[in-house]
């Protein structure tokens, strides 16, 4: 029996007039990949942004409507730090910050409070082999993180993510800026990640969507069209317009 | 006939570029041509660590003026780079956008204040406080430092707030989704990103103060001998030159020149780490 790791009902979010979702509902289990499809600027980044409450920097925007994380409301949350702690996210371009390879990973335990560097230490070798990047970078951990390739620097960046410990890491478009190999590099670590994290995707990239995500969530215009396991909705989709997209009608 | 028309303007180009580095060549050369034989005549020891400078028995020794400089620059930096510093991040990152609207033409308001009034704002201000604070004339190394102190807010924050506007926002994004706080997002991603622009900003800094002389003239006493605790008088090397200038003749006009070339060459010494902190700072 799956778990839900977080629970959404008739999510509502506006960016001033504009109402970017639109009554979505929708369970996104744990430990498996959910992957958000859709056409440009249907609102999938957008939802996947108020799971970690990025959504906070924009000016004018409002949501209602239910968002649970493991049953407690996300927006009530009083400390948005731990629920970004909990909830980490991979952007969609590499990211790193201008410092150093082990400074980057280590920016995230140093800022929940560790400083021993034995622990430190452990965390980052752990951290850079979880996202399959140790080998790389072992020998240049003091080098800048900006001398990196692109594909190098976001399975840097998934490292970094994952040094806090979080149970869920949300991933938007994470391989757009890459090339096809380093492509494959993430796709296989993500894969290998959900054995013990809960992963949610947004993807523009549907083969890639197929090939790795459990679950798969359709969205046009705002509003959420189908969402079941991935097989089905690349086989027999129920809705129309799913239909149409998948088969590369639009979009 | 087109490219009659290229070539002229080409030649125009090429003109107006040369009449701006005529400029400088030209500054060096007279610098240079008047300066250095007086500082031969004098010898360079004698000049550059001289003690005393007393043009009437024909005694040159700059170093009260050398170390006066450096003092009162390095008081302004210690004075007025932490406030630049935090008034930087603040107009960047912190002030909401009503605020700013009044902060920010006003920081540049300050930049555009003729030196000439800062020196009067001193006078009548703030050598009255030292005056009651510290004993003496009030005119003094710390009088002056916290009026150049003051004087290169407006180069600093601009050049530093900049800076750090131009960190992509990603950094901030990057930190914000570990778990980190608005400070910590600020201070330990997008501030690593900024550094070397708000070092350049440090640095343009160094060079208003070293370079400033009217204000400096009327809060810092104006005595050529090294000072021995901050509140004794002090004279910088552009003080050194304006005060004597209108009526010195001969070696003691030369030696006055020579000062000029010292200034020059220091402020030269300050552009080079510039360009080199930066060169190593982009690696």
């Amino acid at each position: 029996m799956e778990k839900d790791k977080f629970t959404i009902k008739d999510l509502n979010l506006f960016y001033g007039d504009f109402q970017a979702l639109k009554k979505i509902s929708m369970h996104i289990p744990e430990k498996e990949i959910t992957a958000f499809i859709g056409p440009s600027g249907c609102g999938k980044s957008t939802l996947l942004k108020s799971l970690n409450r990025m959504n906070d920097l924009v000016e004018g925007c409002k949501i209602t409507g239910t968002l649970l994380l493991d049953g407690e409301p996300i927006n009530q949350m009083k400390n948005v730090n731990l629920l970004r702690k909990r909830v980490g996210m991979v952007f969609q371009k590499p990211n790193p910050f201008p410092m150093s390879i082990y400074d980057n990973v280590a920016y995230g335990p140093r800022t929940h409070g560790i400083r021993k560097k034995s622990e430190l230490d452990a965390i980052v070798e752990d951290s850079l082999k979880k996202a399959a990047i140790w080998d790389e970078t072992k020998d240049r951990l003091k080098k800048s993180a900006l001398g990196m390739s692109g594909g190098q620097q976001q399975r840097l960046c998934i490292a970094r993510a994952l040094a806090v410990q979080p149970e869920v890491l949300l991933m938007d478009e994470p391989t757009s800026a890459l090339d096809p190999i380093s492509t494959t590099k993430i796709e296989d670590l993500a894969l290998e990640l959900k054995n013990q994290y809960t992963i949610v995707m947004v993807t523009h990239n549907m083969q890639q969507a197929a090939r790795i995500s459990d679950k798969t969530a359709f969205f046009l215009l705002g509003e959420m069209v189908e969402m079941n396991d991935t097989e089905t909705i690349f086989s027999k989709p129920q809705d129309k317009r799913t239909d149409d997209y998948i088969t590369g009608r639009f979009g | 006939m087109k490219e009659a028309r290229e070539f002229i303007m080409k030649c125009v180009f090429i003109l107006t570029a040369c009449v701006s580095i005529a400029a400088v060549v030209l500054i060096c050369i007279f610098m240079f041509a008047n300066g250095i034989p007086a500082i031969a005549k004098i010898g360079p020891l004698n000049f550059l660590l001289g003690e005393k400078w007393k043009p009437m028995n024909n005694i040159f020794g700059i170093l009260p003026m050398i170390v006066g400089s450096i003092y009162v620059t390095a008081g302004a930096i210690i004075i007025g780079v932490p406030i630049a510093f935090f008034a930087s991040v603040y107009l960047a990152k912190f002030c909401n956008e009503k605020l700013y609207k009044i902060l920010k033409p006003a920081v540049e308001l300050m930049a555009g204040i003729p030196s000439i009034v800062y020196g009067f704002f001193g006078l009548v201000v703030i050598v009255p406080i030292m005056q009651k604070l510290m004993g003496g004339s009030g005119k003094s190394v710390l009088t002056a430092s916290i009026l150049l102190g003051i004087m290169i807010l407006p180069t600093v924050i601009g050049v530093a707030e900049s800076s750090i506007r131009a960190v992509p926002d990603s950094y901030y994004e990057g930190a914000l989704a570990l778990g980190a706080t608005r400070e910590r997002s600020v201070f330990f991603a997008v501030l690593p990103g900024a550094k070397s622009g708000i070092l350049a900003g440090v640095i343009l800094g160094i060079g208003r103060a070293i370079g400033e002389t009217m204000a400096v003239i009327m809060v810092a006493g104006n005595q050529p001998v090294i000072p021995g605790n901050l509140a004794m008088g002090v004279r910088t090397l552009t003080s050194n030159i304006v005060m004597e200038m209108g009526y010195a003749t001969d070696l003691h006009r030369e030696a006055l020149i020579a000062t000029a070339v010292v200034l020059f060459v220091l402020i030269l010494i300050i552009n080079l780490c510039c360009s080199a902190l930066q060169r190593r700072s982009g690696q």
